[in-house]
């Protein structure tokens, strides 16, 4: 990283961004990966489906029809009907909207917070990196979704608290990689020239600190959204997050629990469709990492 | 082809070995048709710059080359028995039991997770099947024939207690653990420091001449050579270019390329004024490797005729040079003298 | 390596005083007045007022939560609102149910991954590798109440099986629910060992193939060691050492993941408790026990940096 950096500045008069180069390599590793375009295709699939799916789907998501209720999939119904006789394929449609909107609102804050403190941190150091750091041990300390469950528990459960929840509770993997990251950086000598030329903080920090921790964030927030549709689906289905007759897949699968029996067709469905979509964004995640960042290690 | 008689004084005969790398889309032949032989109870030296294939050729004797490096070809006749031939059970026994080796990195070559002791003892337990206890105690004898202080503390420490310069010496109690009639040291001393480094040869050259050990030492530094070699086999981008007696190599270099490298030694005897003589140019890398020998492109007396690959010529003293200077060929200038007119320009 | 110990020791107080001021804040975050929530809408003004004097609402919040932690340090975490029993009690008979079905799942997943990790780095890029890291991309994208559901479906309720398969007419082996016996503890322990074997699976692939790579193998193999030897006794013994980090921090997601697995299963552990609190706000019960789980997570961390400090010590050649 290093010798590109110095026979640049010999070369320009402004101090050269490393990044530059990088992102055209990393189109063409990402290309190559296999993997990560399926994830990526998927995930494409899945927005569009999520936003022009409800328009064609069969039945309206609320729609109940007593006399089939329970009925197992069919040519009418092709996942099933559930306990209200509301049409699963349909239901599962509308959710779409609601798990991505989840996974991607709560990554957003909880990166977004995670990312300045990181900055603030890493770059600033001594005692405000001492206190930012600690909380995120504190709040690290909580195992798996305890914390969000714990936040929801006095918030209420609803949708919104859930996005909230998740959010808090990935803010400390963002604060700790981006801080990581902003110390190596801050190192690099072309930063220093920077310096020397009379930037300020806040400029350093945008323009160049920034841009260079890119790379992990978006490798990160990939994989903690497919985390987060986890976390949220779970604390729906606890009852703590969407509450009926909201078409969610982790309330849906709550629903699903009670006819294990007779219709496992209920449970089976909105389950398949969590796996899928986190898988997918586990894919991406894993062929971005490779593509962007080789040394990042699980 | 190897008669009986070359088997007898020639302890390892290697012809035309060809080890290469595959990369998606091109070979890269790191060790390409190299043949040189090593004399029983002698010291043959193997130089070049990094990347001549100095080290692939060692692992190759082994067989030890990683993926996706390859042998592709050749004969390595040890003892009068084609290694290439073996299966990888029979390449086993004769691993740190007939032929040793001892690497360039002390620091990462040793086990961080098990104690001096036990990985001297595990050859023991490998090659003699000795029990726990007998190959610790033929462990403690090893460390002290290999000079460490204290070994009967020593044993029982890890690799990272221990100096670089003692790690080296376990290292070779590991390789001499199998009482080796051949010993592969590659680049043994280049992480060491200088001080340490005359130890470690020093240890090498009093341990060959009491176990009546062959050794082939691989190094960049012909200083090194001139101190503990018999032979020297100058390799240059996958070839032996020259190939003599010790004495010859630095009174009579013969190849332009031994020469270069002999007057870029700093001499002993003089001070030297300005900078020391340098071989222009780099080592080609493989995609834009020369059709012909592959040394014209940074030799001072390239001709027409160096387009096309010499052959390795034999002189009446065994002695070897892949150079056209020295056939009928030659279309140079004919009372050409490599010696003197590196000197001069 | 002493020094280290306690510094580390040492480092833990901050973050269990954070733990405690975050799980005393819970009550206080609760929008509107905690005292009426917990009694209930329509609850009679006194036993509001009730339970606002035992929980010592009434007192600023620097004295409460001094209160609570020095309760909290002998032992008392208050008592259930809904069953009016020390909440010490309630968390006591729960306690050892999860740590048994944390236990037994991370057992599980360090034997399956451990396995899965090996093969897959010593036949990288083969179909058996392959298999086995799509497998481990499914475990760790399910979720886990989602395959608890499933398995009571395929093998506690079990399906007929076709007749010309002898022996065996029907796959109802395990109990749905409940803890205790072995065909109790089987499907939970599968349902919350899956995305940890996943986790470890990965991780041991990496790590092993990161150490085949190292020279000290190569130095291993020249000695005429056998790949068998190779493999287990010099490469494995390095690899494993990241792996234990990984194998706390499951232990403590597993803490989490069982309010999941104890709910689908009805497992009267932790978990459950802090569910069925939950829903009835019954918030000294949810904070006693989110504060029992989380410090036997600081302290399962603790154990684990230690022990990889220590396996560490040799590896930190340079």
């Amino acid at each position: 990283m290093r010798e590109p950096a110095t026979e640049m500045i010999s070369i320009e008069k402004k101090p050269a961004n490393p990044l530059i180069q990088t992102w055209k390599i990393f189109f063409k590793k990402l290309r190559k990966n296999r993997a990560a375009m399926v994830g990526g295709f998927f995930i494409v699939f899945f927005i569009i489906t999520a936003i022009v799916g409800p328009y064609f789907t069969p039945y309206a998501p609320e729609t109940t029809d007593v006399v089939n209720k329970l009925a197992p999939p069919s040519a009418d119904h092709w996942f099933g009907t559930d306990h209200h006789g509301r049409d699963i394929f349909s239901r599962i449609i509308h959710g779409m909207s609601i798990t991505l909107y989840v996974g991607f609102a709560s990554v957003i804050l909880g990166a977004t917070v995670g990312v300045v403190l990181g900055i603030i941190s890493g770059y600033y150091g001594g005692r405000i990196d001492t206190i930012i750091m600690r909380t995120m041990d504190v709040l690290l300390a909580f195992p798996g979704i305890l914390l969000a469950l714990a936040i929801v528990s006095v918030l209420g459960g609803s949708l919104q608290n859930v996005i909230i929840a998740v959010a808090i509770s990935s803010v400390p993997v963002f604060a700790r990689i981006v801080r990581g990251s902003t110390l190596a950086v801050k190192q690099l000598e072309y930063i220093d020239a920077v310096r020397a030329l009379g930037a300020s903080d806040f400029r350093i920090i945008f323009k160049h600190i920034l841009p260079n921790v890119s790379s992990p964030i978006i490798v990160q927030a990939t994989l903690s959204i497919a985390t987060a549709i986890l976390s949220a689906s779970g604390l729906s289905f606890l009852g703590l997050g969407a509450q009926p007759p909201t078409p969610e897949w982790g309330a849906m699968l709550s629903d699903g629990r009670n006819y294990l029996y007779n219709a496992p067709h209920v449970a089976l469905y909105p389950g398949i469709m969590i796996v899928l979509i986190v898988l997918a964004f586990n894919i991406l995640g894993d062929g971005l990492r490779d593509a962007l960042d080789p040394k990042m290690k699980n | 082809m190897v008669t009986k008689s070359d088997s007898t004084e020639n302890i390892l005969e290697i012809n035309d070995l060809r080890t290469s790398f595959f990369t998606e889309d091109l070979e890269v032949k790191a060790v390409d048709g190299v043949s040189f032989t090593i004399p029983k109870g002698k010291t043959v030296g193997l130089v070049g710059e990094s990347g001549s294939g100095k080290s692939i050729t060692s692992l190759s004797i082994l067989q030890l080359v990683d993926a996706p490096g390859k042998i592709v070809g050749g004969e390595i006749n040890f003892k009068g028995e084609n290694l290439l031939d073996k299966s990888e059970a029979e390449m086993r026994k004769i691993r740190g039991k007939e032929i040793s080796m001892v690497f360039q990195e002390p620091m990462t070559s040793l086990n961080p997770t098990y104690t001096v002791g036990q990985q001297i003892g595990e050859s023991f337990m490998i090659h003699d099947k000795v029990s726990k206890k007998e190959a610790y105690k033929r462990s403690l004898e090893m460390l002290k024939l290999v000079g460490i202080p204290s070994p009967e503390k020593r044993i029982d420490q890890y690799p990272h207690e221990l100096s670089g310069g003692m790690r080296q010496r376990v290292m070779i109690a590991i390789a001499l653990a199998g009482n080796p009639e051949l010993l592969i040291a590659d680049e043994p001393t280049t992480a060491l420091d200088v001080t340490i480094q005359a130890q470690i040869l020093e240890l090498i050259k009093d341990l060959q001449e009491r176990l009546n050990m062959s050794v082939l030492l691989i190094t960049h530094d012909l200083g090194v050579v001139a101190e503990t070699c018999d032979y020297v086999a100058v390799m240059y981008s996958g070839k032996i270019v020259e190939y003599a007696d010790v004495r010859s190599i630095f009174n009579n270099p013969q190849h332009p390329y031994t020469v270069g490298l002999i007057h870029s030694l700093p001499p002993h005897d003089r001070d030297i004024e300005g900078d020391l003589p340098v071989i222009k140019g780099a080592v080609p890398s493989p995609s834009e490797m020369p059709e012909g020998c592959r040394f014209a492109p940074r030799c001072p007396f390239a001709s027409e005729i160096c387009n096309t690959l010499p052959q390795l010529k034999t002189d009446e003293r065994g002695n070897q040079v892949r150079c056209w200077i020295y056939t009928d060929e030659w279309d140079g200038d004919p009372e050409v003298n490599v010696r003197e007119k590196e000197r001069t320009s | 390596m002493l020094t280290y110990i306690i510094r580390r020791l040492l480092q833990t107080i901050p973050v269990i005083i954070g733990v405690s001021l975050i799980v005393f804040s819970l009550m206080h975050l609760i929008p509107g007045d905690p005292a009426q929530i917990m009694a209930g809408e329509s609850a009679p003004k006194e036993q509001v007022e009730n339970i606002r004097e035992r929980l010592g609402l009434n007192d600023s919040y620097p004295v409460q939560y001094w209160n609570y932690i020095r309760d909290a340090a002998k032992g008392d975490l208050g008592s259930s609102i809904r069953s009016g029993r020390d909440v010490t009690e309630e968390i006591g008979g729960r306690f050892w149910v999860t740590v048994e079905l944390a236990i037994y799942s991370t057992a599980l997943s360090v034997f399956l991954g451990l396995i899965a990790g090996i093969v897959s780095a010593t036949k990288k890029y083969s179909w058996q590798d392959v298999t086995l890291m799509v497998l481990a991309l499914f475990g760790l994208s399910m979720p886990n109440f989602w395959l608890g559901l499933m398995l009571i479906k395929w093998f506690a309720i079990g399906f007929d099986l076709p007749s010309w398969i002898p022996f065996i007419e029907n796959t109802s082996w395990f109990k749905p629910s409940g803890w205790g016996s072995f065909q109790q503890v089987v499907l939970p322990v599968i349902t919350l060992g899956t995305g940890g074997a996943a986790i470890i699976a990965r991780m041991t692939r990496s790590s092993m193939l990161e150490v085949i790579d190292q020279d000290y193998i190569r130095t291993a193999r020249a000695k005429g060691a056998k790949e068998r030897v190779v493999i287990y006794r010099h490469a494995l013994k390095n690899a494993l050492i990241p792996v234990v980090t990984v194998v706390g921090l499951q232990f403590g997601a597993l803490l989490g993941g069982a309010v999941l697995t104890e709910t689908v299963f009805a497992i009267n552990g932790l978990g459950k408790l802090i569910i069925d609190a939950i829903q009835a706000r019954d918030f000294p019960v949810v904070q006693g026990s989110v504060l029992v789980v989380s410090l036997l997570f600081v302290l399962v961390n603790m154990i684990v940096d230690i022990t990889y400090r220590y396996l560490n010590k040799r590896i930190d050649l340079n």
